[in-house]
C-alpha cells in the first residue's frame, strides 16, 4: 500500500464518521416526526424520504457507490428498474381488480 | 495447483474483481426478494377492508427497534472501519473493528429476541393478524440475514484472517465483499424499521 493511498483511506475514514453521525440524527429525526400524527399519505412520504436519504449515504459512502466501475452501476439499474415493477405490482392489482368487477 | 483468477486485479473487461461484481449480483437478488415482500406488504395493507388493519404500534416496541437501529447502523460503520484499517495495514484495528461489528451483530439479536418473546407471551403469533404475518416474516428474514453475515464476519475475524499473511490484498476483498453485504443488511432494516414500526 502506498502513502498516498494510506492518506486517502484516511480521508475516506473521516467521511464514514461523518455520514454515521449524520444517520443518527436522522433516525431520531425518523422517530420524532412520527409522534407529529401526520395525516397517513404526508407520513409515509417523510419516512420514506428520510429513509431513502439514510439509504443513499449507505450505498454511496459505506458500499462505496459514489466512485464504482461502470459495470456495478448497470447492474444496480438493472435492478432499480425490476424494482419499480414489483413497486407497482400493488397498484395494477387494485387496477385489474376494478376493471374486472 | 490452478489459481482462482481476478481475485486482487481487476478483470479487464468488468474493470472489478470477480468477487465485488459476484456479491453485486447477488445483492441485486436480494433487492427482488426483499422488494417483493415489501410489495407484498403494501398491497396487503392498501387492500385491508377499512378499519381492519392492525398498525405495527399497537404491537411493537418503538424505543427497543430505534436502539436496534443505532446498533445495525454502529455497526456498518465498524464494518468499513475494519476493511479501511487493512487498507492502511493496521491489522490489529482490524480485529478491533470486525470484533465490534460481530458483537453489535449479537447485539441486534439480543434485542430482536427480546422483542419476539414478548410478543410470544402476550399470545401474539404470525396467526394472528395480517399485520404480525408481515411483520414476523420480513424482520425474520432479516434476522437470518444478520445471522449469515455473522458466520461470515466470524470467519474473517478468527480463522479466515489468516489469508492477512499469505494474500493480504485479497483478504482486504473478502472484507470489502464481507462488508457490502452487511451494509446491504443495514440498508434493508432502515426501511423496516419505518415502515413496521412507525407507520
Amino acid at each position: 500500500m502506498s502513502a498516498s493511498d494510506t492518506e486517502s483511506i484516511r480521508k475516506q475514514t473521516r467521511a464514514y464518521v461523518g455520514v454515521f453521525v449524520t444517520l443518527m440524527v436522522l433516525t431520531i429525526l425518523t422517530v420524532a416526526v412520527s409522534y407529529f400524527h401526520m395525516p397517513v399519505a404526508l407520513a409515509v412520504l417523510v419516512a420514506l424520504a428520510i429513509a431513502s436519504f439514510k439509504g443513499s449515504l449507505v450505498a454511496a459512502v459505506f458500499m462505496h457507490l459514489s466512485h464504482e466501475r461502470k459495470v456495478i452501476y448497470w447492474v444496480l439499474l438493472l435492478t432499480v428498474v425490476f424494482f419499480i415493477v414489483l413497486m407497482f405490482v400493488p397498484s395494477l392489482t387494485e387496477w385489474d381488480q376494478r376493471n374486472i368487477g | 495447483m490452478m489459481e482462482i483468477p481476478y481475485t486482487v486485479e481487476a478483470r479487464p473487461d468488468t474493470g472489478v474483481y470477480n468477487a465485488k461484481l459476484g456479491i453485486w449480483l447477488f445483492l441485486a437478488s436480494e433487492v427482488m426478494l426483499f422488494g417483493a415482500l415489501f410489495s407484498s406488504y403494501v398491497l396487503l395493507r392498501t387492500g385491508a377492508a377499512p378499519g381492519t388493519w392492525h398498525h405495527g404500534r399497537e404491537f411493537l416496541n418503538v424505543p427497543l427497534a430505534t436502539l436496534n437501529t443505532i446498533i445495525l447502523i454502529g455497526s456498518s460503520v465498524t464494518m468499513v472501519m475494519s476493511w479501511a484499517s487493512l487498507k492502511m495495514n493496521d491489522f490489529k484495528k482490524f480485529r478491533l473493528y470486525m470484533g465490534l461489528t460481530f458483537l453489535a451483530g449479537v447485539g441486534f439479536l439480543i434485542v430482536k429476541g427480546f422483542e419476539y418473546g414478548h410478543k410470544f407471551e402476550a399470545g401474539l403469533f404470525p396467526k394472528s393478524n395480517t399485520f404480525l404475518a408481515i411483520y414476523f416474516t420480513l424482520t425474520g428474514l432479516h434476522g437470518l440475514h444478520v445471522i449469515g453475515g455473522m458466520i461470515v464476519n466470524g470467519y474473517f475475524w478468527g480463522p479466515g484472517a489468516r489469508m492477512w499473511k499469505t494474500q493480504p490484498e485479497r483478504f482486504a476483498n473478502r472484507i470489502e465483499v464481507a462488508g457490502l453485504y452487511w451494509h446491504f443488511v443495514d440498508l434493508v432494516w432502515i426501511f423496516l424499521f419505518p415502515t413496521l414500526y412507525l407507520l
